[in-house]
């Protein structure tokens, strides 16, 4: 392990000292090498087989969970805005709209998941992390950032999942 | 080294295939150490029985035990700062260590004793008392936080401190140093006859727990040393030891060991509340600081009081009798029926057990042996119930197992001696390792003790433990009471010293711990429970961060603005609501210690950043597979700059 860390940092040193002392041209060879990375991944995303858990579209699997099954009738707006109330404060923090944060976004998600599978996530995410599919992949694609639990009652998840439906 | 693992390995594996076979027993000899081992085993992932509190003595703090385990769960914060959960440090906390000579950060606490209702532990509050700058502090058992500490005025030495009556009506705090009431500038030497010793009577709200001294008994100045309400036909009598009854100012080694027999004092607290409550008593300026720590807001506020009502028990006929008592006692106990109160002499090789029904006859019968300062003395006869005689050498403290036996510890010879009340037989006595001070059964103090473990509190280890240099552990050992004979089970080390501590079985406690603030009752000035509300915002040369955490970033975590001779205080939510997920910060150069933060908490620390540069924060309480990653900067400008103060996460 030490013989690791020695010879990153000589390897390391050795870098700095063929690029010269001036700090202009530090900054310049280090964005050209996150450049590079990103290239290489727009390169490369298309070309992956599979599509990305978070793309995935999976209308059957209801999840793990205490949600067994739901019928959605037509949005109701006071519980809708009680679930932004809730979003706000217990879910923000990882999950903007219209943008991958730290977790998926969650507009259009009833296009994706079954109305069970999204409360379960809320609900039970520890065992659903563990044990479904879905949500496995899911943590593999955000990075290992697993989906914390909030401790939402049944009701506040199934208001959030209200306000869900009219983004 | 392997072999002894190898025998320890057959040696259990021999003790288990042994035991399943045994038929249930509980006897046990305490000749074989394997029962022992057995006894104190809690598996892993199991639970203990009990919840022992095992004051921190010097370390001024409450340290939680599992018993029979031994093993030790949290140091809670009392009466001195604590770097680790930023107690004295961060803004919240700081006002609970205020008090009328300012800040103090330290304290040496002694006494713990559990909350009661009619008589018997509920667990709702542990009380201890800060011997040195005398105070009473209240630790929630919901959140194991100490959320209340009352100064004592007219103290010294808060020692005869802090025990409940049956209904949690009063704690009470007397003081050991007598001292001039109210302080003044006067000769030492005119001490006797001119210092007083404050007994403190400090009510307790039952719905909210507050405290509020109800009234103070200026005694006269003897020292009063360990105190033990009355229950069951004494409740409403409280018990006081005293030493120095010859009042000396110098040399009291000597000095106050010079009378044959000191008291015990009687206080009759229901009638001096009915004489208060009638007008009685005399209100006196006063100066002492209030500190409550505030659940919603996860801040304390201190308060100055002004006035303190006391009374002179003279004025109050029938309230204070003083039953004589040998030898300078120390403990004064109360068994769970409320007729015996044992006293400690410890000069002596006795045991004193006064009778409650022989001292109201004595009363009755106004057989007085005088009077010291107004207050009768009761004949030492007329009051005794009966002596344990040459049970050991210096007696200390007692504590009973609710089935009419008492265990007193012995400090000179090394002891604990359990006696029978009523014929005042000894039955048995086991050696401590080494010098024990006070001892504690769960519920000893109450009507109803759980009498099947004792923990012994020893003021030497000498060899009982590896070296450590000159400074070795202070010690406890658990002893098992439930046969005739007590057994050693285990020792193991205590933090501080261990004065005294209060038990109570696990049940009672362990379903209202809380595991999580709830984010909207978070009523913090500076909180932040809506990440859409972070801000940073300049107030002349303060910045306040309003900042929020969460697995596994901080938001914002990116601050500019920021300049040379700035005072920058983060108020730093946590937005979890899972438990066991707290997360910690702190800044490169902070001149405080770190924040410990629990799901749904804010709080606040100050950083002023004395060289211009981009420092890093990070969470210091390892959280989540991403834990490494939660961290941020903050830029530090030259005081003449003019970056504008800007924040940002993700962009």
């Amino acid at each position: 392990m030490k013989i690791l860390i020695k010879s990153v940092v000589l390897l390391f040193s050795l870098l700095l000292i063929s690029c010269g002392g001036k700090e202009e041209k530090k900054k310049e060879g280090f964005s050209v090498k996150r450049q590079k990375t990103t290239t290489e991944k727009t390169v490369e995303t298309p070309a992956t087989k599979e599509t990305k858990a978070s793309e995935r579209i999976d209308l059957t699997n209801k999840g793990v969970g205490p949600i067994t099954s739901l019928t959605l009738n037509d949005v109701d707006d006071a519980m809708a805005a009680k679930g932004k109330e809730v979003y706000d404060q217990l879910c923000l923090a990882c999950h903007r709209i219209g943008k991958k944060f730290i977790g998926p976004a969650p507009d259009g998600i009833l296009e994706r998941r079954t109305p069970e599978w999204v409360m379960n996530m809320i609900l039970n995410p520890d065992q659903m992390v563990k044990e479904d599919p879905l949500a496995k992949d899911l943590l593999m694609e955000f990075n290992g950032s697993p989906m914390a639990n909030q401790g939402l009652t049944e009701e506040q998840a199934r208001a959030v999942l209200e306000y869900f439906r009219t983004l | 080294m392997k072999n002894i693992k190898y025998s320890v390995l057959a040696f259990l594996g021999l003790a288990m295939v042994l035991t399943s076979c045994q038929p249930k027993s509980k006897t046990s000899n305490g000749a074989l150490s394997s029962g022992a081992a057995e006894k104190v085993y809690v598996a892993p992932g199991e639970h203990d029985e009990y919840y022992a509190f095992i004051s921190g003595g010097f370390s001024g703090q409450l340290s939680v035990y599992g018993l029979p385990s031994g093993r030790l769960f949290k140091v809670i914060p009392v009466f001195s700062q604590d770097a680790e959960k930023a107690y004295g440090y961060n803004e919240e906390t700081k006002p609970m260590l205020n008090t009328s000579h300012g800040f103090v950060p330290w304290d040496d606490s002694h006494h713990p004793d559990i909350s009661q209702t009619n008589g018997e532990l509920d667990g709702r509050y542990v009380f201890i008392n800060g011997n040195n700058t005398p105070r009473i502090a209240k630790i929630d058992l919901t959140t194991f936080e100490t959320t209340e500490i009352i100064e004592v005025p007219n103290s010294a030495g808060n020692h005869s401190s802090s025990f409940v009556t049956e209904n949690t009506e009063y704690v009470v705090a007397g003081t050991r140093f007598s001292v001039p009431v109210p302080q003044r500038d006067m000769s030492i030497k005119e001490y006797k006859g001119n210092f007083k010793g404050a007994l403190s009577f400090i009510s307790v709200d039952p719905e909210d727990g507050g405290m509020d001294i109800k009234f103070q008994l200026l005694m006269p100045g003897f020292d009063y040393d360990l105190s033990h309400p009355g229950r069951g036909a004494s409740h409403g009598w409280f018990f006081f030891t005293t030493y120095n009854t010859e009042e000396a100012n110098t040399l009291l080694e000597v000095n106050a060991s010079q009378n044959d027999k000191d008291f015990i004092a009687a206080v009759n607290w229901k009638a001096i509340e009915e004489y208060v409550n009638n007008g009685g008593g005399k209100k006196m300026p006063s100066n002492y600081a209030h500190n409550v720590y505030d659940e919603h807001t996860h801040t304390a506020t201190s308060t100055m009081k002004k006035e303190v009502l006391v009374v002179n028990p003279a004025e109050v006929p029938g309230a204070v009798y003083f039953l004589p008592t040998p030898k300078s006692p120390h403990g004064c106990d109360v068994d769970p029926s409320g007729e015996y109160i044992v006293g400690a002499g410890k000069l002596s090789a006795d045991l004193t057990v006064h009778s409650f029904t022989k001292m109201l006859a004595a009363i009755e019968g106004e057989k007085f042996d005088g009077e010291a300062y107004g207050i009768p003395i009761l004949k030492f006869e007329d009051v005794l119930a009966g002596t344990v005689n040459q049970a050991g050498l210096g007696p200390l403290h007692t504590e009973f197992d609710g089935q009419g036996n008492a265990y007193t510890t012995f400090f000179i010879s090394s002891e604990v001696v359990k006696w029978k009340l009523g014929t005042w037989d000894v039955v048995d006595r086991q050696s401590t390792y080494y010098s024990v001070g006070h001892l504690m059964i769960p519920g000893g103090n109450s009507r109803k003790p759980f009498g099947k473990y004792v923990v012994a509190m020893n003021k030497i280890t000498k060899d009982r433990y590896l070296p450590t240099g000159p400074e070795v552990t202070q010690s406890a050992q658990l002893f098992d009471i439930s046969g005739e004979k007590m057994e050693l089970l285990l020792d193991f080390p205590t933090i501080g010293e261990p004065h005294y501590a209060a038990g109570i079985e696990a049940s009672i406690v362990k379903a209202n711990s809380k595991k999580i603030f709830s984010l909207t009752e978070n009523k913090h000035e500076y909180a932040t429970t809506n990440d859409n509300d972070v801000k940073v915002v300049r107030n002349g040369k303060e910045v306040h961060i309003y900042m929020t955490m969460i697995r596994s970033h901080f938001n914002p975590d990116n601050i500019e603005g920021v300049k040379v001779g700035d005072k920058v205080y983060f108020h730093v939510t946590n937005l979890e609501q899972d438990y066991d997920v707290p997360h910690g910060v702190s800044i490169i150069g902070a001149n405080t210690s770190e924040l410990l933060i629990m799901p749904g908490q804010t709080e606040t620390f100050v950083w002023e950043p004395k060289q211009v540069g981009v420092w890093p924060f990070y969470c210091t309480d390892f959280c989540s597979a991403l834990h490494q990653e939660m961290q941020g900067y903050v830029r530090v400008s030259p005081a003449n700059s003019n970056i504008e103060l800007s924040h940002s996460l993700g962009e």
